[in-house]
């Protein structure tokens, strides 16, 4: 049963059924046959890019959405609902539009943006490398200063869309090695940029559909406008990034504990045992009843974070409570729908065992919830919302 | 190339879809209304001929206030523009009604062609493209699966049972078309906006030139003289595979003269 969402406009109203349309009629039927072949749809993000959907929280005038997080987030639940590869790619694709869009110059914004967020081009995130993961900034990749620009070594782990995307939204180090946060910068890089390749994707546990791979960058040179922000400002972006990034991840936790929800109740009201269908024991109702809330307060709880950067205020707490919350509910959900379809649930033939397999990525990545844990109480410390 | 697409506001299939037990009309306040699936195929159609051939795509659709709905939906797919044809006089028209009453909406338009789905889901007389070529004294080319334009002329690849048979006229014409003509695209976000901003015509019976002693359901040459729920799908036959169940459906089906 479609979400009853209050949405703030009549225009955000169209764009969700819209959205519910194009989840119905092109994710939901082929989501678990691509799955299981690890099938990137790029197809899909074209269809995204041409319904206007790759570009929904930036601006009008570079051929934006206009719209507000509640909303573009709420459309990233929607896909996530469908296809996490396809919601959370649309996360990824917006984060690496951020830097962009928030800290470029009005030359790089009015060069740059209209294509990355126009539809035909998928980005990616450059931020984490093998042994720099949940310590950031202690990343290796070199950004060094050459004639005319930065020429740009290293390698950079974990990376959706690593091999698939269209640009590289790269933080790098221009500093000297032992420079830590306040030594990286934040570069654009074109896949097409010589020097620049991805491995085979990882082999993962779940999401296979969405590529994620080692990119690497062996003296790839790019003009020294392609640099977003100043030098040595890198890391502050890349965490002004990920505290949207991470409502993003936690809209997508939602998408994939409703679709489980949704299959769940579906399952107890059709399984019939003693006579009735299953849901009407207590042992049923109450596990439903209480998957139920979880998901409805992650959703309130992203929602919130998201009226905070609306209205212009600082959200940086919330987004990180958002993603914690959302992320642990959507894996409790997912857990507890394999048990309502008991036998069923653990075969692949339903998709409990895939959104299972799908929740727990989101609880390691843009920041594992230990990391957000810490993000809390760091805020809670300096007494910052 | 100017194009006008007839656009119907049915009852959604997927919900339960009722008669009104008053005077045997179609309950349109009790189910959400949607465009008729074939009109999306129509309205498609016309949007690959406008970007092949230019123009512009006109929808044209009668139905009460909250057709404004599908109205805004069709334009939303990327048609210029619309008209509304609205006006109690017309409720409970037949077929033969609608036909006319568009035919007169027509008339405040211009056009080369007219395009249609071949049916509605909720009535299914199929036969308003037929009625409203008469009414215009155009060519009709019915059950079009393949649309072809070249300036003055149209030509269509007819469906039929056993393939298809290739028509012609000269424009303007009508067309209606079945659902193997194309895939229908979805809206974009862009286009949604922009919808908004597109005119979109209401007419009344009287702007139209329509004779409301011709149409409603007083007037109507046609009667629903009764009606009645469809029986409940009877319990299917179970076959018990005792090592001769293929040979038991095989039967079953030659019984049934399936086989």
């Amino acid at each position: 049963m479609a979400v009853d969402r209050i949405l703030p406009t009549a225009e955000a109203a169209d764009l969700m059924e819209l959205v519910r349309g194009l989840v119905d009629g092109e994710l939901v039927a082929r989501a678990a046959g691509d799955e299981e072949k690890g099938r990137f749809p790029r197809e899909v993000f074209a269809l995204l890019g041409r319904s206007g959907l790759l570009g929904l929280p930036y601006p009008g005038e570079y051929g934006g959405g206009d719209q507000p997080y509640e909303v573009y987030l709420q459309v990233v639940e929607e896909l996530s609902r469908g296809w996490l590869a396809v919601g959370l790619g649309l996360s990824v694709h917006t984060l690496s539009c951020f830097p962009v869009a928030d800290f470029g110059t009005p030359g790089q914004r009015a060069e740059l943006l209209p294509s990355m967020i126009g539809g035909e081009l998928l980005g990616a995130y450059c931020l984490s490398e093998a042994h720099a993961g949940s310590d950031a900034a202690a990343l290796a990749t070199r950004a060094d200063a050459v004639d005319g620009g930065y020429r740009l070594n290293g390698a950079k782990s974990w990376i959706t869309h690593g091999g698939a995307a269209d640009f590289y939204t790269l933080f790098a180090r221009t500093g000297a090695p032992d420079s830590g946060a306040r030594g990286i910068s934040c570069l654009h890089v074109p896949a097409g940029t010589g020097g620049v390749g991805a491995d085979a994707p990882e082999r993962k546990m779940g999401l296979r559909s969405s590529p994620t791979a080692v990119v690497r960058f062996e003296d790839a040179v790019v003009p020294a406008a392609n640099r977003v922000g100043d030098e040595g400002r890198g890391f502050g972006i890349a965490l002004a990034a990920l505290d949207s990034g991470r409502l993003g991840i936690a809209a997508c936790a939602v998408g994939v504990a409703q679709a489980a929800l949704d299959l769940a109740v579906g399952h107890s009201r059709g399984r019939r045992q003693f006579g009735r269908p299953i849901g009407d024991f207590q042992g049923v109702s109450f596990l439903l009843a209480d998957m139920a809330t979880q998901v409805a307060a992650a959703r309130e709880l992203y929602l919130a974070a998201a009226r905070r950067r609306d209205a212009g205020r600082p959200f940086g707490r919330r987004a990180a409570m958002a993603k914690l919350f959302a992320t642990d509910a959507a894996m409790r959900v997912t857990t507890d729908a394999v048990q309502v379809l008991g036998g069923c649930g653990y075969t692949s033939d339903f998709p409990a065992e895939r959104l299972m397999r799908e929740a727990k990525v989101l609880q390691i990545v843009e920041g594992t919830n230990q990391i957000q844990r810490l993000v809390i109480g760091r805020h809670l410390a300096r007494g910052d919302e | 190339m100017n194009i006008v697409v007839l656009v119907k506001q049915v009852p959604d299939t997927a919900t339960e879809r009722k008669l009104d037990p008053a005077d045997s009309t179609v309950d349109r306040a009790a189910s959400d209304g949607v465009i008729n699936e074939l009109d999306e195929y129509a309205i498609e159609e016309a949007l690959l001929l406008k970007e092949k051939h230019g123009g512009e795509v006109t929808i044209l659709s009668a139905g009460p206030d909250q057709a404004t709905d599908s109205i805004r939906k069709a334009l939303s797919m990327g048609a210029d523009k619309a008209v509304h044809l609205n006006d109690a006089a017309l409720h409970g028209s037949d077929a033969l009604q609608t036909a006319y009453a568009l035919a007169q909406a027509l008339g405040t338009v211009e056009y080369d062609l007219v395009i249609l789905g071949s049916e509605s889901t909720d009535a299914r007389t199929g036969v308003v493209g037929a009625a409203l070529a008469e009414y215009l004294g155009l060519p009709q080319l019915t059950l079009a699966n393949k649309v072809d334009i070249d300036g003055t002329s149209v030509r269509i690849q007819r469906q039929t049972d056993e393939g298809y048979d290739v028509v012609e006229a000269t424009l303007p014409a009508v067309v209606s078309v079945v659902e193997k003509i194309n895939e229908p695209r979805y809206p974009s976000f862009k286009l949604i906006m922009a919808a908004k901003k597109k005119p979109v015509a209401k007419l009344g019976a009287a702007d139209a030139g329509i004779d409301t002693a011709r149409v409603g359901l007083a007037n109507a040459t046609t009667e629903v003289v009764d009606f009645a729920a469809a029986p409940p799908r009877a319990a299917g036959t179970v076959v018990k595979d005792e090592g001769n169940g293929g040979v038991q459906i095989a039967d079953y089906l030659a019984a049934k003269k399936f086989l």
